[in-house]
C-alpha cells in the first residue's frame, strides 16, 4: 500500500478517469445510459452522466434499466416537486418501495420509510422521540466520550483504514447505545447493516436467500431483546420504545424487523460514509480545512456541506400511483420515479459552484441529502450531532489533518454512496 | 410591507420590515434572525421554518395548507399556536404581527 500523501493539488482540474467517463457519457445514445450500472458507482463515474441528463433529458425514461424501466429525476427543482407530492408518487413496498431496484415482494419488510400515510405517519410518530432534542442532549456525552477514546486510540507513524477504525467504529458504537445493545456484539450491527443492502447482483454479495437467512439472524437476536425489555419498565432505548408503545407494541414479527433495519441501515451507513467522505474532501481542499482551524464556528456550515458533497444515499425511489404530466413527459401509473440526490446536489441551476466543496456556502443547509417532504430524514440531527462532534476532536487534535495515502474504495451500489476503505496516516 | 416582530426563546426581539409576498421565513434567514433555518428554501418540505403566532394574529395568518399540516403533524413541540414562516406571505394586513421562534429547529 502507498504510504505517500496524495497530491491532490497536483491533479487537473478533472481527474483522468473522470474525463474518461466524461467522453464516454455524452458519446453513447441517451438512451443507453443506465444509472443503475454499478460500475459507474465502484469507479466513481456517473458525475458526467448526470450532468448530460440535466441538460439534455432532465425527465429521463430509461426503457432497459437493469432492474426494469425507470425514470430518472436529476434537477433540483424538479426532485422537490417529486418528494413533496407523495398523494401521486408513492413509497409503498408493495408497490416496489424507496430504491430502484423492487423491494423482494415475498419477503416485504415492512418498515414506514416504505409506507404512505396514514400508517407511515404513526409510526415516524413512535420512533421519533429517539431523537428529540432531550435525548440527542443526552447522547452527545456519550458519543462525545466514545468519539474521543476512538481518537486517542488510533496510531500515529502509520497506515490505517479510517473506514473501519474511525467510521465504522464510530457510528457502530452509536447504534449500540441507541438500542442498548450488548457492547461486545455491536459490530454485528454493522454486518446486519451491510448484508441489509447487499445487491445479491453484485459478485461476492450473498444470494437473496443467504440474505434472508441473515436477516432472520437478527430478528432472533432482536427479538430476545424485545422479550427482555417488553417485560422491564420502559427505558429510552429503542427497542424498550418500540416494545411499550401502543403504535408500535403490536407489531408482527416482520414488521419489527423492517423497523428496526431500518433504523440500522438509516442510522449506519450514512454517517459513516459522511465521515469518511469528509476526510477525503478536507485532505483535497486544504484550504477549507484552514478556514476551519482559523474559524471552528464554520463547524455546522462544514458539516451540511459535507453531507450535501456526500450524498450518502443517491438516491430515492417512488411509484406513480396515477398518470402524471411531468417536465414535458407522461409518467404512467405504476412507473418507477428515481429522484437522484446526488444529481440535484451539483445542479448549477440550484447550487452555486456545486462542483466545489466550500464549507462556509451561505445556506449550506439547502442541500436534498436528507430527503424533502413527510419521508424527510427523522435521523438527520443526530448524524449532524455525530459529524459535528468528529470535526470537533479532529480539530482538537491535528493541526495538519490526517493525510489520505490511497485510493478510497467505493462501494458497488447505486443506492448506499459510500466507501468500503480508506489508506490513512497521521503524521507522526 | 409589514413590520414583522420576531421574539426569540431568549426573549430577544427583533422587527424586520417585510416585503409584500415575502414569506416570514424568507425574510428572518436573509436578516439572521435566530431560531429559523428553512432547509428547504420554502417548500414547504422540512418544518425547519416552525415558528408560533401570537393568539392575536393567528386569524390573520390564515389557514394552512393540508402539506403544512403534515409537515407540522412531525415537527418538535408544535401547540395550536404553530405554523411554518414560509407558508405566510408578509401583506399590509399582518402589519404588526408577532411570532416566537423555538430556541431550535429540529
Ligand atoms: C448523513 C446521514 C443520513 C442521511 C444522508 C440520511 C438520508 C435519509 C433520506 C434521504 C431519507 C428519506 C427517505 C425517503 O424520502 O424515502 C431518510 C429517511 C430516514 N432516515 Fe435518514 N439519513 C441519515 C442518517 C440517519 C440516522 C442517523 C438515522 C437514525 C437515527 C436515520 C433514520 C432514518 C429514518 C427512520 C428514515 C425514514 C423516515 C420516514 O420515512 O419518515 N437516518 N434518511
Ligand atoms: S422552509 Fe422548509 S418548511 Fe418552511
Amino acid at each position: 500500500m502507498a504510504t505517500r500523501a496524495i497530491d491532490f493539488a497536483a491533479w487537473p482540474a478533472e481527474p483522468p478517469h473522470l474525463a474518461a467517463a466524461r467522453a464516454r457519457a455524452y458519446a453513447m445514445p441517451l438512451t443507453e445510459i443506465d444509472m443503475l450500472d454499478t460500475d459507474l458507482w465502484v469507479n466513481d463515474m456517473h458525475w458526467p452522466y448526470f450532468e448530460r441528463l440535466r441538460d439534455e433529458s432532465p425527465i429521463h425514461y430509461h426503457a432497459n434499466g437493469r432492474f426494469g424501466p425507470y425514470w430518472s429525476v436529476t434537477r433540483f427543482a424538479d426532485i422537490m416537486k417529486v418528494d413533496t407530492d407523495h398523494a401521486r408518487f408513492s413509497s409503498d413496498a408493495h408497490l416496489g418501495g424507496i430504491t430502484a431496484k423492487d423491494m423482494d415482494q415475498d419477503f416485504i419488510l415492512p418498515m414506514f420509510i416504505a409506507m404512505d400515510p396514514p400508517k407511515h405517519d404513526v409510526q415516524r410518530k413512535a420512533v421519533s422521540p429517539i431523537v428529540s432534542p432531550g435525548n440527542l442532549a443526552h447522547l452527545e456525552v456519550l458519543i462525545r466520550e466514545r468519539a474521543q477514546a476512538i481518537f486517542d486510540n488510533l496510531p500515529a507513524g502509520e497506515t490505517f483504514d479510517w473506514v473501519d477504525r474511525v467510521s465504522i467504529e464510530l457510528t457502530t458504537q452509536m447504534l449500540a447505545t441507541l438500542f442498548d445493545f450488548p457492547w461486545d456484539d455491536r459490530r454485528l450491527l454493522t454486518y446486519w447493516s451491510d448484508k441489509a443492502t447487499a445487491d445479491e447482483t453484485v459478485p461476492g454479495n450473498p444470494t437473496k436467500a443467504e440474505r434472508e437467512a441473515i436477516m432472520l439472524e437478527c430478528l432472533m437476536y432482536f427479538t430476545k431483546l424485545w422479550n427482555e425489555r417488553v417485560n422491564a419498565p420502559p427505558a429510552g432505548d429503542l427497542v424498550s420504545m418500540l416494545a411499550h408503545n401502543p403504535a408500535t407494541r403490536d407489531m408482527v414479527p416482520m414488521e419489527y424487523l423492517g423497523n428496526l433495519l431500518l433504523l440500522i441501515v438509516g442510522g449506519n451507513d450514512t454517517t459513516r460514509n459522511s465521515i469518511t467522505g469528509g476526510l477525503t474532501f478536507m485532505a483535497a481542499n486544504p484550504g477549507e480545512y484552514a478556514k476551519l482551524r482559523a474559524n471552528p464556528d464554520l463547524i455546522e456550515s462544514a458539516v451540511s456541506e459535507i453531507i450535501r458533497y456526500q450524498t450518502p444515499l443517491a438516491h430515492m425511489r417512488r411509484t406513480a400511483l396515477v398518470e402524471v404530466e411531468f417536465g414535458g413527459q407522461t409518467i404512467r401509473k405504476g412507473d418507477r420515479v428515481v429522484m437522484w440526490y446526488v444529481s440535484g446536489n451539483r445542479d448549477p441551476r440550484s447550487v452555486d459552484r456545486p462542483d466545489e466543496f466550500i464549507i462556509d456556502r451561505p445556506r449550506a443547509r439547502q442541500h436534498l441529502s436528507f430527503g424533502f417532504g413527510i419521508h424527510r430524514c427523522v435521523g438527520n440531527r443526530l448524524a449532524e450531532l455525530q459529524l459535528k462532534i468528529v470535526w470537533q476532536e479532529i480539530l482538537k487534535r491535528y493541526p495538519r489533518l490526517p493525510e489520505v495515502v490511497g485510493i478510497p474504495g467505493r462501494v458497488p451500489s447505486a443506492f448506499v454512496k459510500g466507501y468500503t476503505s480508506l489508506p490513512v496516516r497521521i503524521p507522526a | 410591507m409589514a413590520k414583522i416582530t420576531y421574539i426569540a426563546a431568549d426573549g430577544g426581539a427583533c422587527t424586520l420590515d417585510v416585503d409584500d409576498g415575502v414569506s416570514l421565513m424568507e425574510a428572518a434567514v436573509a436578516n439572521g434572525v435566530p431560531g429559523i433555518d428553512g432547509d428547504c428554501g420554502g417548500n414547504c418540505a422540512c418544518a425547519t421554518c416552525h415558528v408560533h403566532i401570537d393568539a392575536r394574529w393567528l386569524a390573520a395568518a390564515g389557514a394552512k395548507s393540508e402539506m403544512e399540516a403534515a409537515m407540522l403533524d412531525f415537527a418538535e413541540g408544535v401547540t395550536a399556536d404553530s405554523r411554518l414562516a414560509c407558508q405566510i406571505m408578509a401583506s399590509a394586513t399582518l402589519d404588526g404581527m408577532v411570532v416566537r421562534t423555538p430556541l431550535s429547529q429540529h
